[in-house]
C-alpha cells in the first residue's frame, strides 16, 4: 500500500439523534450532531478536527470507532465499508483502531494495576501467548516513557500525565493502525501537556501511526496535525493542510477562532486589537437557515441567510464552505497584520 | 499605596495531625485598574493565595504567617463578621465553573440583587434597576426577562457573564478571577476576558487573574507572578517576563506551549517530570528535581526571591539575558 492510500474515509456522513417526547416517545425533532461530513485520512497522516463544544467533533470520533451508527452516508476503512463489517472482520477492525480519551482518570479502571490494564486487551484478543504478556507490557511501558515498576501501580497512585501514558500504552497494546485521540491532552497541566504531545509525535514517527486528533486548542492541533478540518454545528466549514490553514485561513469562523487564541507574547498581543466573535453556537436541534454560521458572521449577506454553501476547493487540498470566501480572504487576520 | 499588598503569605493545612505548608512566603501587590496574573500548574498554590485574600480558605486550611493589606488595612486578622462585610462589597470573586457557583434554585435576579440589598442597602426596586444595568453592561440581551430565569436556562458563557455581573454588583475595588474561562470555548473565552478586563479598567478595579494559560496572561495582564510548588518563583511585568524569563521553570513553561506564530515543525521542549505533590517535602528549591541547571546547592538551600533588572526571581542560577541596549553601552 502506498503512503497516500486512504485509511479512513467519511463520505457525506450524517449522525442524527432523535428527540423523543410524550407517552409514545414520538420523534419530535432531531439533533443533527454530524450533518454531512466528508474527509479522507491518509495512512500515516495526523488529521486534526477542531471546533467548539457541540460542533460534532466527538460524534465524528464515535462514528469512526463504530460506537455510533451513521444515519446516512458511508465510512470506509482501508476501502471497506465499516457498517457492513460483522464477526471476525469487525473484531479485526476494532483492533486496528484504538482510542485515547480526554480524562485518563475516568477511562482507566481504578481497581486494576497499570500492568493489568495494559495486559487485558492483549489477553482478551490473544495477541501474545500468556508467557510473553509480561514482557510485552514492559515493552509498552517503555515505549510510553514509563519505568517497569509502574506495572504495579494503581491509577490513583499516578499523576495525570502518567495516567495518560498508561492510556496510550493500552491503546498501543493492540498494535493499532489508527489512534482516535479525543481531547487527549486537554486536561493536562502545561508542562505535562508538552510531554504527551511529544510522546504522541514520537510514537507516530516510530510506529507509522495514523491519528484522528480531536481538540479545541488550535495551537496544539496545529502542532500535531498535518491536515486540519474546522467544524461548526455538525459541518466541516474549512479543511486544509496545517500550514495552509493557519497562514491562509479563509472561512470567517476559522479566522475568528485563530484570532481568539492569545499568543504567549505580550509584545505581539499589545499590537493586536481583537474584536471577539459575537454570539454563541446555536443549538444543533434548531440550526439556522442557510449557512449555519451566518448569525455570527461579520460578512453575512442575504444569500448566506437562505442558501447553505458547500465545500469548494480554492487551492489544492484547501476546501472552504463560504459564499464570501474571496472577500473573507482579502481581509487580513490580526495575526497576519502583526506579521507584516 | 497599592490596593492589595500581600506580604510573606504562608498557608498551612492540617492533615492527619500533621501540619503541611502549602504556600510559602508569597508576596505580590495589585494597583487599582491593573491586572496581575498568577500563573501556575495544579497544586502550585495559586488558587489558595486568592482564597486567602478573600477569606474563603476551607476548613483545615489557615493563614500561618504574613500579611494581606487591602486598602490600607491588614485583613488577615479580621473575624468572620468583618470578613463577610468585605466579601462581595469590596472584594469579589469569579469562579471557574459558573454552573456550580450559581445557586440552581434561585433566579438570576435574586442572585444579582441579594448582595446589593444586603451590602449596599438598596431597595428592591433600586436593586432590580441596577441588576438590569449590570446585565446590559456584561452584554446580556433582554435583561429584564433574564432576571426571571434560572442558571440552567443559560449557556455556559451567559452564566459566566452573570457571575461577572454579580461580582460587580456591589462596586468592589478588587476582583479575584480563578480560571474564569477554563471551562468555556475559545470564542466565548475571548468575549468574557475582553469584557472583564474592559470593565476593570473602566471602573478602576484591580483584577487578580488566576490562570494556567500563558496566552491569556500575555493578552490581558500587566504584571505576572509565576508560582511553582507553593512559592512565587518569578515576578515581573508581563512584557519583561516574556522578553527575558529568568527562572528555569518560567523558561520551561514558555517553551512547553505550542504557538501559532512559530513554524509548526519546531519541536516543543517539555520540562521533564511532574509538579510535586503539595504535601510532599522537597528540600531546597522545589523545582530542582526537574531543573537542568540544578546544582548541589539547589537541593539544600531554598533560594530567596531577589530583585534583578525589574524581575523578582527565586533561583540560585537565574538566566540573565543582557538587554541589547546594555550591550551597546558596554
Amino acid at each position: 500500500m502506498t503512503a497516500t492510500a486512504s485509511l479512513l474515509e467519511f463520505n457525506d456522513v450524517h449522525v442524527h439523534f432523535p428527540i423523543r417526547q410524550g407517552l409514545f416517545k414520538r420523534e419530535v425533532g432531531r439533533i443533527r450532531a454530524v450533518n454531512g461530513v466528508s474527509f479522507d485520512i491518509k495512512r500515516g497522516q495526523a488529521f486534526g478536527l477542531v471546533g467548539e463544544s457541540g460542533c460534532g467533533k466527538s460524534t465524528v470520533a464515535r462514528a469512526a470507532l463504530k460506537l455510533e451508527e451513521p444515519t446516512s452516508g458511508s465510512i470506509r476503512y482501508a476501502g471497506e465499508h465499516v457498517s457492513l463489517l460483522v464477526g471476525p472482520a469487525m473484531v479485526k477492525y476494532r483492533r486496528k483502531m484504538q482510542a485515547v480519551f480526554q480524562d485518563p482518570f475516568s477511562s482507566l479502571n481504578p481497581r486494576q494495576k497499570a500492568g493489568q490494564i495494559i495486559a487485558e486487551p492483549i489477553r482478551v484478543h490473544g495477541l501474545k501467548p500468556p508467557s510473553q504478556i509480561k514482557a510485552e507490557v514492559h515493552r509498552l511501558l517503555d515505549l510510553c516513557g514509563l519505568p517497569t515498576r509502574f506495572e504495579g501501580l494503581y491509577p490513583h497512585e499516578m499523576s495525570g500525565g502518567q495516567r495518560q501514558r498508561i492510556g496510550i500504552a493500552r491503546a498501543l497494546a493492540m498494535n493499532p493502525e489508527l489512534i482516535v485521540a479525543d481531547e487527549a491532552v486537554s486536561a493536562l497541566d502545561v508542562s505535562i501537556q508538552a510531554q504527551i504531545i511529544t510522546l504522541l509525535e514520537d510514537l507516530q514517527r516510530e510506529l507509522g501511526l495514523t491519528y484522528l486528533f480531536i481538540g479545541h486548542d488550535l495551537s496544539v492541533v496545529r502542532h500535531i496535525c498535518d491536515h486540519v478540518a474546522v467544524m461548526y454545528l455538525g459541518r466541516i466549514v474549512e479543511s486544509a493542510p496545517s500550514e495552509e490553514l493557519f497562514s491562509n485561513p479563509t472561512h470567517p469562523y476559522t479566522r475568528a477562532l485563530i484570532d481568539a487564541v492569545p499568543n504567549p507574547d505580550p509584545a505581539v498581543e499589545a499590537g493586536r486589537h481583537v474584536e471577539p466573535l459575537a454570539g454563541e453556537v446555536p443549538s444543533p436541534a434548531n440550526p439556522p437557515s442557510g449557512c449555519v454560521f451566518h448569525p455570527r458572521c461579520p460578512l453575512a449577506t442575504d444569500r448566506c441567510r437562505t442558501q447553505s454553501p458547500d465545500l469548494q476547493t480554492i487551492e489544492p487540498n484547501h476546501d472552504v464552505a463560504c459564499w464570501n470566501s474571496p472577500q473573507a480572504k482579502a481581509t487580513p487576520t490580526t495575526a497576519q497584520r502583526n506579521l507584516t | 499605596m497599592p490596593l492589595l499588598a500581600v506580604e510573606n503569605l504562608a498557608i498551612d493545612v492540617e492533615r492527619d495531625g500533621q501540619t503541611h505548608r502549602l504556600v510559602h512566603d508569597a508576596s505580590f501587590s495589585v494597583e487599582r485598574g491593573e491586572t496581575l496574573a498568577i500563573v501556575g500548574e495544579s497544586g502550585s498554590g495559586k488558587s489558595l493565595s486568592a482564597l486567602a485574600v478573600i477569606g474563603l480558605l476551607s476548613e483545615g486550611l489557615g493563614i500561618a504567617g504574613g500579611s494581606i493589606t487591602f486598602d490600607g488595612r491588614d485583613i488577615t486578622k479580621l473575624d468572620e463578621q468583618a470578613h463577610n462585610a468585605l466579601r462581595g462589597s469590596e472584594i469579589s470573586m469569579i469562579f471557574q465553573e459558573p454552573m456550580t457557583s450559581l445557586n440552581p434554585v434561585r433566579s438570576i435576579g435574586h442572585q444579582i440583587t441579594e448582595g446589593m440589598r444586603l451590602k449596599l442597602g438598596l431597595s428592591r426596586r433600586a436593586a432590580k434597576a441596577r441588576a438590569i444595568d449590570l446585565l446590559e453592561e456584561v452584554g446580556i440581551s433582554d435583561p429584564a426577562q433574564r432576571l426571571k430565569q434560572y442558571p440552567h436556562q443559560l449557556s455556559g458563557g451567559m452564566r459566566q457573564r452573570v457571575m461577572i455581573a454579580i461580582a460587580l454588583a456591589c462596586k468592589p475595588s478588587l476582583i479575584l478571577a480563578d480560571e474564569p474561562t477554563t471551562a468555556l470555548d475559545v470564542t466565548i473565552q475571548a468575549q468574557i476576558l475582553s469584557l472583564t478586563s474592559r470593565i476593570c479598567r473602566d471602573h478602576g478595579v484591580g483584577l487578580v487573574l488566576i490562570t494556567h494559560n500563558l496566552g491569556i496572561v500575555a493578552r490581558y495582564a500587566q504584571n505576572v507572578a509565576v508560582m511553582y510548588g507553593g512559592r512565587i518563583v518569578e515576578q515581573a511585568t508581563a512584557a519583561e517576563l516574556y522578553r527575558a524569563p529568568m527562572h528555569h521553570y518560567t523558561r520551561g513553561l514558555l517553551s512547553s506551549v505550542p504557538r501559532l506564530d512559530i513554524p509548526r515543525n519546531v519541536p516543543l521542549s517539555p520540562i521533564a517530570g511532574a509538579p510535586p505533590d503539595p504535601l510532599q517535602v522537597v528540600p531546597g528549591c522545589r523545582f530542582h528535581p526537574r531543573c537542568a541547571a540544578a546544582t548541589e546547592r539547589c537541593g539544600q538551600e531554598v533560594p530567596a526571591p531577589h530583585h534583578h533588572g525589574g524581575h523578582q526571581v527565586a533561583c540560585w542560577h537565574p538566566v540573565i539575558e543582557r538587554p541589547e541596549h546594555a550591550m551597546v553601552q558596554a
